[in-house]
């Protein structure tokens, strides 16, 4: 009878998720959110569905009654979230970002929960109390008129703590730095991608001389000279994309996308020579067969359970992703891959993708150059995120230890990425009321 | 005043007349714009790796012994079967009445090591090939309707490039000595016989496990011919004549060398084989009756660093080019070697020690002037209505010998079975090339016999290498067996 649940659960699974995704692509077209009305209510009855039946399967192999609170909870928190925004924010906000966000959500709490009960709850709880920070700020955007004018302040603050971690921050894995906060280790470098956006989109939305894009490329280096010593290499090279695009968007000059790809070369290089772990990667990536002992284990691993997986998976409670070193975080995809197969894998790029684009839809609607800036940034910082992610896992390009925003465990990470989407709301409901942004000379260097 | 960033967006080309303001943000989204398509184009190019990998990479990755999913895939998968090249089955899954299932082998013994056995762990062609062998290439509606209906889908079969006729042939011949031949065909790589005794029954391998693993000196479950090493005895000379050839590049044909059974260079000294004496000899006459003597005297006057280097280009020390389970080869000469132990190493004594399946890797390179093709067992995989998968297709590992090397080597080992220690090679249906070895393999006067080369009808060739142990000498014992394979090969 499970058996036969799990096969035909794995099927319905992916002819969900396929119709999800589709409906995920037709809701970016147009700019007439009513026409896609139905699609949208569609999606949000698929992501239940999807997440009924998952802890339907997790209940029958676990015989874990705790499963079943942690179900209602969620459902419960879905609800809730998705009422709020509404009841809130009206028209204005993204319904396909907040379908997008629960979805990716799903997805997380039924493969962690698939993984780890104890893990599944402490995320959960994290998620739960973030989301509800995350109500205001939407708000906070709209009535907060100086928020593109405090550069120095998200500056500061951004040095400051990654300066905090690069001189009492722990080492797991040879590169995440972290501090105990007791409950959960605070990564601050996951927190500083909201600042930094902020400082460059603050920074360099008031004036794009060259002396001010100098200026921006010494406080842009130190924060990423700061990661490099703190060996997270991975944050390091999403804030250096991030910062190249910025300039090129910020000064409609490409020739900064050259001197960015010159630079980002060089530096690879430097790094390659630098440091081990970096040099570790490169070989687990080139050959991971060869090493598979040693350096090359978590990317074989990896792909042993994709490759198993392959397209149909092998089923919830079929696999063994509990193989796959990491798996909560930088392999989630992986054991995604494994379980629910190649096609709900691809399935779950797309809509990856289809967020980014929600992401920069919402930017280019702004009519300040700040908050175009901002979605933009925290468009890019998202997609690197994935990219880097799902690109090690399957072995697209050397694995860099991040994580898969929203889907994988972990605190910072989901705290961060959740402060992002609301942020992206708040640019979504400020569209139209906010008056065209001021161009004030005099708050140039403040 | 106008600030810089409006001095360059209207630096930016657009055509179109437009009011000052919508045309500034029109500028910027459109950067936005094309920084969203570098950006979803980083996406597609992520895509299409993933579907790259799933469809054509994905099989040969999961088909390692490190991955551990087998016992998850065997539970939904019928293990399909193992074929000899000509469609005989060498290893089958019986589902029994009550859903059991029996892994049986037709062939018994023959195939014992090199198909392997799935009980006890795995081994062979089962372990190698596991997870093909647990793939099922069904189609993916009978594979839907499987997995719906509760199932269990039909595993993929293994077909080998094994013969079973010369399989059996190289058995009988070893005569149910300890011993190995395996036997390549030189111009593909194809394995077509591989023999490694004392064997075992993978039939009843799960009952005998405990009796064989507790016996001290049981070695039946070692693959003799990948995984046995021997010291080459006299199939050595083969590369101390051709680095002698190296050195001497125009003037080796005029080599004399006055044998009077035994040669003595300070204190030490190499007796021939049975103290023959054999008189007034060229080069080729010395290789020919394996004199060792003689090439105890062409080995002093060798540069040992370049012989060292040579041997290591023909694999010794190395990585061996086969995908499955071998020991390592290994030649400890250099130049700081003293007299006795370079006298010794030449002829094939000393501490050189060899597998059965690298000396026939240097017969298969001899007889395909100097290429080596990578030595292979499996054919190809195809689904269980036997509709082929997967085909492998020869594969060329390294140029090993320039091609006058191998013709120049094949002239000297056309020579042993023309007049020399492997006349009993001499043959109408095809010519033979060879050389014989009887290697000693401790201080008293117990040696191995053995025997490396080819042959070749004109139209097909087979390189082989024969290890029988504790046997008196190559050209009595290794010669015929090998004989005996060539004969059957020969004659289909």
């Amino acid at each position: 009878m499970a058996e036969l649940l799990t096969s035909m659960a794995k099927y319905a699974f992916i002819i969900l998720i396929v119709f999800y995704t589709y409906f995920s692509f037709a809701a970016l077209r147009g700019k007439n959110q009513n026409g896609h009305r139905a699609a949208l209510e569609l999606q949000g009855m698929i992501m239940f569905l999807i997440h009924l039946i998952a802890y339907a399967l997790i209940f029958i192999n676990t015989k874990d009654t705790n499963v079943l609170m942690l179900y209602a909870a969620q459902v419960g928190y879905f609800i809730i979230t998705k009422s709020v925004f509404r009841i809130c924010y009206g028209k204005k906000f993204s319904r396909p970002l907040l379908n997008n966000m629960c979805m990716l959500l799903s997805i997380s709490f039924i493969i962690i929960a698939r993984l780890s009960y104890d893990k599944a709850l402490k995320q959960f709880v994290i998620v739960a109390a973030v989301t509800f920070i995350c109500f205001f700020i939407p708000l906070f955007i709209k009535i907060l008129k100086n928020l593109p004018y405090l550069t120095w302040v998200y500056c500061i603050a951004g040095i400051i703590m990654l300066g905090v971690v690069l001189v009492m921050g722990r080492i797991t894995y040879g590169a995440k730095i972290s501090i105990n906060l007791g409950f959960f280790a605070f990564q601050p470098s996951e927190f500083v991608k909201i600042l930094y956006v902020l400082f460059l989109a603050s920074f360099l939305s008031k004036s794009q001389s060259f002396k001010r894009i100098v200026i921006s490329a010494v406080f842009a280096g130190l924060h990423v000279i700061i990661l490099v010593f703190s060996s997270d290499l991975g944050s390091a090279l999403i804030f250096f994309i991030v910062y190249v695009f910025m300039v090129y968007v910020a000064t409609g000059q490409a020739r900064w996308l050259g001197a960015g790809a010159a630079g980002g070369t060089l530096a690879s290089l430097i790094a390659y020579k630098l440091f081990s772990h970096v040099r570790i990667r490169v070989l687990a990536y080139r050959d991971p067969w060869s090493v598979i002992d040693n350096e090359g284990y978590q990317v074989a691993q990896s792909l042993f359970a994709i490759g198993t997986g392959s397209w149909l998976g092998m089923g919830m409670y079929k696999g063994l992703p509990e193989s796959i070193p990491v798996v909560t975080q930088d392999f989630i995809f992986s054991s995604i891959a494994e379980e629910f197969g190649g096609f709900f894998a691809i399935s779950l790029i797309l809509i990856c993708l289809s967020t980014f684009l929600t992401f920069i839809k919402i930017a280019m609607a702004h009519q300040s150059m700040f908050y175009k800036l901002t979605g933009l940034g925290m468009g890019m910082t998202y997609a690197v995120q994935t990219v880097l992610t799902i690109g090690g896992a399957i072995k697209f390009i050397p694995s860099t230890g991040v994580t898969l925003p929203l889907v994988s465990y972990g605190g910072s990470s989901v705290l961060c990425t959740l402060i992002t989407f609301a942020i992206i709301q708040g640019i979504s409901v400020s569209t139209t009321d906010t008056l065209p942004e001021k161009e004030d000379d005099d708050d140039e260097d403040r | 005043m106008r600030t810089d960033r409006e001095i360059e967006i209207i630096d930016t080309p657009d055509e179109r007349p437009r009011p000052k303001k919508p045309k500034k943000k029109k500028s910027t989204n459109r950067l936005i714009l094309n920084t969203t398509i570098a950006f979803t184009v980083l996406f597609m190019g992520m895509l299409a790796y993933f579907v790259h990998f799933e469809y054509s990479d994905a099989d040969e990755v999961i088909n390692s012994t490190y991955n551990k999913r087998q016992d998850i895939l065997a539970q939904s998968v019928i293990r399909g079967d193992i074929k000899a090249a000509n469609g005989e089955v060498l290893a089958t899954t019986n589902v029994n009445g009550d859903g059991s299932e029996t892994r049986t082998y037709p062939y018994g013994r023959l195939f014992s090591h090199v198909v392997g056995y799935t009980s006890n762990g795995k081994s062979g062609i089962e372990l190698f090939y596991n997870f093909k062998l647990l793939t099922s290439n069904s189609g993916l509606f009978e594979l839907m309707y499987n997995d719906l209906t509760g199932n269990k889908d039909k595993g993929d079969n293994v077909v080998t490039t094994l013969n079973v006729s010369v399989q059996q042939a190289a058995s009988s011949a070893l005569g149910g000595n300890d011993g190995a031949i395996i036997a390549i065909d030189p111009d593909t790589g194809k394995i077509i016989a591989m023999v490694s005794q004392p064997d075992f029954d993978p039939n009843s391998i799960e009952s005998d496990w405990d009796y064989i693993v507790s016996q001290d000196g049981n070695t039946s479950l070692l693959n003799r011919a990948t995984n046995g090493l021997y010291p080459p005895g006299s199939t050595f000379k083969v590369f101390t004549l051709l680095e002698y050839m190296h050195e001497h590049p125009s003037d080796y044909a005029n080599y004399m060398f006055e044998c009077n059974g035994s040669l003595t260079v300070g204190d030490s000294s190499i007796k021939c084989y049975n103290g023959n004496v054999h008189g007034t000899e060229s080069l080729m006459d010395s290789f020919a009756y394996s004199c060792n003597s003689s090439f105890s005297n062409i080995g002093l006057s060798l540069n040992l660093s370049n012989f060292r280097k040579m041997c290591e280009g023909l694999l010794f020390n190395s990585k061996l080019p086969y995908d499955m389970t071998y020991s390592k080869s290994s030649f400890e000469l250099n130049s700081s070697s003293d007299t006795f132990e370079t006298m010794q190493t030449v002829i094939g004594q000393g501490k050189t020690q060899v597998s059965p399946l690298h000396l026939a890797m240097i017969a298969s390179a001899i007889a395909n002037d100097g290429t080596l093709m990578k030595p292979y067992l499996v054919d190809h995989i195809e689904n269980y209505e036997n509709k082929n998968v997967k085909q492998y297709k020869p594969e060329k590992y390294k140029e090993l010998l320039s091609k006058e090397d191998s013709k120049h080597l094949s002239e000297y080992m056309k020579a042993v079975v023309d007049y020399g220690t492997g006349k009993r090679l001499a043959s109408d249906a095809y010519t033979a090339y060879g050389k014989t070895g009887t290697a000693q393999f401790d201080s008293s006067e117990n040696s191995h016999s053995l025997f490396m080369g080819y042959a070749d009808n004109g139209s097909k060739k087979l390189a082989i290498c024969v290890v029988m142990e504790e046997m008196p000498a190559g050209s009595t014992w290794a010669v015929p067996a090998a004989k005996t394979v060539f004969d059957t090969y020969f004659s289909h």
